[in-house]
């Protein structure tokens, strides 16, 4: 598995796309700090963009490397090499440079503008544990559905609405139904809800972690309530592990099944 | 060699292939033949394990091909269609496979053979299809496995190139390999091959040599020989 991440590694290293996601990261990272000047203004500002972009980034990109590496994945499975590995290895390939896109884009900036020094850090890093997080589950998200459909439109416009429905109208929903419901206690309706959604659960986890309880809304005063502080954190770093634990394995057993 | 019993494939509602049975000799050019869509090339993919069967057992050298992948590295396979990663250089994929496989390669040799010296530098997306193809047959040909598989390898040769690949072929058999090869170039399968399995609705509907395939069906010329069959069971 190693010499297929390997060289899907190497594959994605020379592509612009890499490149294009790692500036992009660099500027806004730049940009909020220097006009921010304040690492948790900042901070704050990165989670909201962070918590939209990185799955929607991890879900394209996802999607249209499965897509183009078909050759790719065909020659290898005609080699004495396990099958999972070639999946896996391709996924990890595709979540690993897209974090470490994240990671250095964003990371730079901060290290230059003094993050060592600042008490921020510990903010600033579950920052980026969440946007791994995200990375890892959307890119897996986007390989199941790759592998499930052979139509590349079809493929993109699935992967398209799970963003969409996850992003935006999952918290418009549950925002009507906690309405609806009003009469009822919701506490432990909108605890599983959350949980049910990884760009919820991070956006959760990061604020537990700074703690505004302005800003946690009524599922992180829930949290916090239910959990307090560290066990909330830990609970949701679980449910994020669980996250992307299922869908790579069902990367695994529909290539398992699948004919070339 | 290979030896396969009771295979069952079908895609959708589409039946390939309908408990097919065949076992291979331990050396010789078997053309496996039939028309189009018969399922000559899904089972080849079984063989190697792309295409998944419903039913059925495939067993390579002994070892059986289901959920196992080991074996596939006495297998050397010329895909029909040379789709090859575009963004990547001839000499980089070459790398690429060899460090894959991790064994001894003749690459140079063939390389030479097929004078492709010139196109290593290039884009794999930028070769035409005769070109795409040498690199494919290089890309087979180079490790010195005992169970070779060529899916159409005569399409888009230039006749050199195509003499090449029979010499090539011809000494390979010598070596003592099993080699499979699907073609619909009558004369170069009646020239290369040892035996002829004939495929027909998903089973195998003669397996004999090109001799006994023309007493069969009284005709004394090939090509005529295998549109008797055709015409025979389509009337």
């Amino acid at each position: 598995m190693l010499k297929i991440l390997k060289y899907s590694f190497y594959d994605l290293s020379r592509s612009r796309w890499s490149y294009v996601y790692f500036f992009f990261y660099l500027l806004l990272g730049v940009v909020l700090l220097f006009l921010n000047n304040d690492l948790s203004n900042a901070v704050i500002t990165l989670m909201n963009v962070i918590i939209i972009l990185v799955p929607l980034i991890g879900t394209i990109f996802g999607v249209m490397y499965f897509y183009n590496s078909r050759e790719f994945t065909e020659l290898l499975l005609a080699q004495p090499v396990r099958r999972s590995s070639i999946f896996l290895g391709q996924y990890l390939g595709v979540a690993i440079s897209l974090s470490a896109s994240l990671i250095l884009g964003l990371g730079l900036p901060f290290i230059i503008y003094g993050l060592f020094q600042s008490g921020a850090i510990w903010d600033f890093a579950s920052l980026l544990v969440s946007g791994v997080f995200l990375t890892f589950i959307f890119t897996a998200i986007a390989f199941n559905i790759a592998l499930s459909n052979e139509n590349k439109i079809k493929g993109f416009g699935l992967a398209i609405l799970v963003w969409l429905f996850l992003a935006v109208v999952y918290d418009g929903l549950f925002l009507l139904s906690l309405v609806y419901f009003q009469d009822y206690p919701l506490d432990k309706f909108s605890l599983v809800a959350s949980m049910l959604n990884p760009i919820d659960l991070s956006r959760i986890l990061i604020l537990l972690k700074l703690d505004i309880s302005a800003l946690l809304g009524y599922t992180g005063a829930v949290f916090k309530q239910f959990f307090g502080t560290n066990l909330g954190a830990f609970t949701s770093v679980l449910v994020l592990i669980l996250w992307v634990i299922f869908p790579v394995w069902r990367i695994k057993s529909i290539a398992a099944k699948k004919d070339f | 060699m290979v030896s396969i019993t009771n295979l069952h494939k079908k895609f959708g509602s589409l039946v390939v292939l309908n408990g097919l049975n065949l076992q291979t000799p331990e050396s010789g050019i078997i053309a496996v033949l039939g028309p189009n869509g018969s399922g000559k090339t899904t089972l080849i993919k079984s063989i190697l394990g792309m295409v998944v069967p419903q039913k059925g057992e495939i067993e390579v050298n002994g070892e059986r091909v289901k959920k196992h992948w080991n074996y596939r590295k006495d297998i050397d396979y010329l895909p029909q269609i040379a789709n090859f990663p575009g963004n990547l250089r001839v000499q980089e994929l070459i790398d690429m496979i060899k460090d894959l496989r991790g064994k001894e390669a003749r690459d140079r040799e063939l390389i030479d053979l097929f004078k492709l010296e010139p196109f290593l530098d290039k884009k794999l997306s930028n070769l035409s299809g005769g070109s795409k193809q040498k690199v494919n047959l290089v890309l087979c040909f180079m490790f010195d496995s005992p169970l070779i598989i060529l899916d159409e390898p005569t399409s888009g040769l230039d006749p050199v190139s195509l003499i090449r690949l029979r010499k090539l072929i011809q000494e390979e058999k010598a070596k003592g390999k099993t080699i499979l090869i699907t073609s619909h170039i009558m004369s170069f399968v009646e020239e290369v091959s040892d035996r002829i399995v004939f495929l027909l609705e998903g089973k195998i509907y003669f397996n004999g040599t090109v001799e006994e395939l023309k007493t069969s069906t009284g005709e004394k010329d090939f090509e005529h020989a295998i549109a008797n069959i055709l015409t025979e069971n389509h009337a």
